[in-house]
C-alpha cells in the first residue's frame, strides 16, 4: 500500500522538454505559474490554455498519466469550487433553500478551478520530465547567490537528493516493520482517528531509530570517501545551457509579457 | 617502511556521565602491531566485539587513537594535515550495501568520491567507466541502486572506492549481509582487484572460507592481536581458534576430525581439492 506513493515521478521519455536544462525548466514554471496568477478574462484564458497545451504535447507525456497528479488535490478542488460557488456576493441567478449562485460566483468557481489545475499540470510537467536528480542540481544552481546570504544552498540540495535515494528505502522498511508488528498482533486499521494516530506510535519509533542509525552510516561512508562539503567539488555531470535553452527563456519572457499585455488592454 | 604499520595502537571509547565524568572505559583496542605490505591481501578475523571494526576505522581516520601510532602510506594518522590523503590512498567499503550509497543512479554514486577530491570532468568520466569495468558493473551504469542485489551494491561501493585509485582497499564485514550468491561476487571482484591492479586489501570479517586465499591472517580477540600467520598455519590450530569462538572452514575441519580420528592427514588443509588428494594418498 505504501509502495504506491510516488515521489518525483519522472515519465521517461525523448522529447525537447525532456532535453532542456533543469535551470530553464525551472524559470519557466515559475513563469507560467505568475501567468496563472495574472490572467483576466477569456483571452488570457486562451493564452494561459493553449501554453500548457503545447507545452504538455510537447513533452510526450501521455495526457492521461498527467491528469492522475490531480486526483490528490480533488477534495481541495471541489471545496474551492463550493466556496466560490455560493459565498460571491452578486445578483442570483438560482436559488434554493438558503443559498444562492450568481453570475459572479459561477466565473469565479470557474476560473479557480482552471488556476488550479493548470497549476498542478503546469508543474507536473516540470517534475514529470526531470529527474529528481537534476532538479536538485538545478535548484543548487539557481540559488547559489544565496550562499552570500550564508544560506548553505549545496548542503540543502545536498540534503534533499539523499532524502530522495532514501524514500524508497524507508518505505520498504516501514511495510517490513508493519508486517512484524501485524504478525504480533498490531492493529493499523480499527479504530477512531485518534486510536489510529496512536497505533502508528509502535510503527514509527522503530522507523526513525533505524533512520538514525542510517544516517549515521552514510555520515561515516560519506566521509570515508572524502566528503568535506561544496567546496572544491567538481561535478560528474554540470549544468550546460544549450541553444534550446536560450530559445525557451525566451519564449516563456514572451509569453509572460504577452499575458500581461493582455490583461492591461482587454 | 611498510604500506601500513602499527605500533602499540590503542583505542578506548569513553563512556562519560552527563558531568562529563568517565563511567567506564572500553579498550577496544590494546597495543596492537599491524604491518602490511603494498600489495599484500590481509585478513582480520575476529568474533563481535573482538576490535576489528574499530581497528578498520583506524585505517580510514574515521577513528584517531587514544595511545600508540599508526601509519597510512608513510603518514601519521594522529597528524591533521594527512587526514584527505590518507582517506583518498585508503579507500573503506562498509558492511550494510544501502547505507553507503550516496546518489540515485550507480554511475553517480561512483563519481561521489572523485567529486569530492576535485577530478576535473572528462577525468571522472573516465575513472568511473574504468572502476566499473573492473567490478564487472558496467552494464548496470545507469541503473538505480534500489533495483539491485546486495552483492551488486557491494560491488558498487568498491568502485565507488575505487574511483578515487586508492592504493588500498579497506573491507569492513562487506559480506555479512549477503547471500551465499553475492557474498561469492564479492570476494571474486576483491580478489581480482589485489591480483590484476596490486590494490592492498584488508578483509575484515568472521567467515573463515573468506580469508584462504589471503596472504596473510590476524586473528583479533577482545582488542588483542592473538594470532597471525598464514591461513595455513592459523587453520591448522583449530582448538585455539574455538576458544577465540571461531569455526573454521568447513573442509578444514573436517580434515582436523578425522585426523583426530586416526587418519595420517597433513594439518591445515584449506580447500576440498587438497583434502581430496590427502585422502587418496592414503590408500
Amino acid at each position: 500500500m505504501l509502495r504506491d506513493i510516488t515521489i518525483g515521478q519522472y515519465y521517461p521519455a525523448d522529447s525537447v522538454i525532456h532535453r532542456l536544462d533543469p535551470r530553464t525548466k525551472l524559470m519557466a514554471a515559475m513563469l507560467y505559474i505568475l501567468s496563472l496568477f495574472i490572467f483576466r478574462g477569456w483571452a488570457g484564458f486562451a493564452a494561459v490554455t493553449l501554453a500548457l497545451v503545447l507545452v504538455i504535447a510537447l513533452s510526450k507525456v501521455p495526457f492521461a498519466y498527467m491528469v492522475r497528479g490531480l486526483k490528490p488535490i480533488a477534495v481541495i478542488l471541489v471545496i474551492t469550487i463550493l466556496f466560490n460557488l455560493f459565498l460571491t456576493p452578486g445578483v442570483p441567478l438560482v436559488e434554493f433553500w438558503k443559498l444562492s449562485i450568481s453570475w459572479q460566483g459561477l466565473k469565479n468557481a470557474g476560473f479557480m478551478t482552471v488556476r488550479l489545475i493548470y497549476l498542478i499540470l503546469g508543474s507536473s510537467v516540470l517534475t514529470l520530465t526531470t529527474t529528481p536528480n537534476q532538479l536538485t542540481d538545478g535548484m543548487e544552481q539557481s540559488l547559489k547567490p544565496l550562499n552570500r546570504l550564508h544560506i548553505p544552498v549545496h548542503e540543502i540540495s545536498m540534503m534533499m537528493s539523499i532524502a530522495l535515494r532514501f524514500i524508497p528505502i524507508l518505505i520498504e522498511e516501514t511495510d517490513k516493520i508493519m508486517k512484524a508488528q501485524l504478525a504480533r498482533g498490531a492493529d493499523f486499521e480499527s479504530g477512531n482517528l485518534i486510536k489510529k494516530a496512536k497505533s502508528m506510535v509502535p510503527l514509527l519509533v522503530p522507523l526513525f531509530i533505524s533512520a538514525f542509525r542510517r544516517a549515521n552510516d552514510l555520515a561515516m561512508a560519506m566521509e570515508a570517501r572524502c566528503y568535506h562539503g561544496g567546496e572544491g567539488r567538481t561535478k560528474m555531470k554540470p549544468l550546460r545551457y544549450k541553444k534550446a535553452d536560450g530559445a525557451a527563456y525566451l519564449l516563456s519572457a514572451a509569453y509572460l509579457a504577452g499575458v500581461i499585455a493582455l490583461r492591461i488592454i482587454l | 617502511m611498510n604500506f601500513i604499520e602499527a605500533r602499540k595502537l590503542v583505542h578506548e571509547y569513553i563512556r562519560r556521565d552527563e558531568e562529563g565524568n568517565v563511567e567506564s572505559i572500553l579498550t577496544a583496542l590494546n597495543e596492537v602491531d599491524l604491518d602490511v605490505k603494498q600489495g599484500e591481501f590481509v585478513a582480520v578475523l575476529g568474533h563481535n566485539g573482538s576490535g576489528k571494526s574499530t581497528l578498520a576505522k583506524h585505517l580510514n581516520v574515521l577513528l584517531t587513537a587514544s595511545g600508540g601510532t599508526l601509519w597510512v602510506d608513510g603518514k601519521d594518522t594522529k597528524d591533521a594535515d594527512n587526514l584527505w590523503a590518507i582517506r583518498q590512498n585508503a579507500g573503506m567499503v562498509f558492511q550494510n550495501p544501502d547505507n553507503q550509497i550516496i546518489a540515485s543512479v550507480v554511475e553517480e554514486d561512483v563519481a561521489f568520491g572523485p567529486e569530492n577530491i576535485g577530478v576535473p570532468t572528462s577525468e571522472i568520466w573516465k575513472r568511473v567507466e574504468r572502476s566499473l569495468k573492473s567490478v564487472g558493473m558496467i552494464k548496470y551504469r545507469e541503473h538505480s541502486p534500489n533495483k539491485l542485489s546486495g552483492g551488486q551494491k557491494q560491488r558498487v561501493a568498491i568502485a565507488g572506492v575505487m574511483a578515487m585509485e586508492p592504493k588500498c582497499i579497506v573491507l569492513d564485514e562487506p559480506t555479512a549481509m549477503l547471500d551465499p550468491n553475492g557474498r561469492r561476487e564479492v570476494l571474486e571482484a576483491v580478489e581480482q582487484l589485489n591480483k590484476e591492479k596490486g590494490i592492498t586489501v584488508i578483509l575484515i570479517t568472521h567467515y573463515m572460507e573468506e580469508v584462504v586465499h589471503a596472504d596473510r591472517v590476524y586473528v583479533m580477540d577482545h582488542g588483542n592481536v592473538v594470532m597471525q600467520g598464514s591461513p595455513r598455519t592459523i587453520f591448522s590450530q583449530v582448538d585455539t581458534l574455538k576458544s577465540y569462538r571461531l569455526d573454521v572452514p568447513q573442509i578444514t575441519l573436517l580434515a582436523y576430525e578425522l585426523k583426530k580420528a586416526g587418519l595420517d592427514i597433513p594439518d591445515g588443509i584449506l580447500t576440498r581439492q587438497e583434502l581430496v588428494e590427502a585422502l587418496c594418498r592414503l590408500y
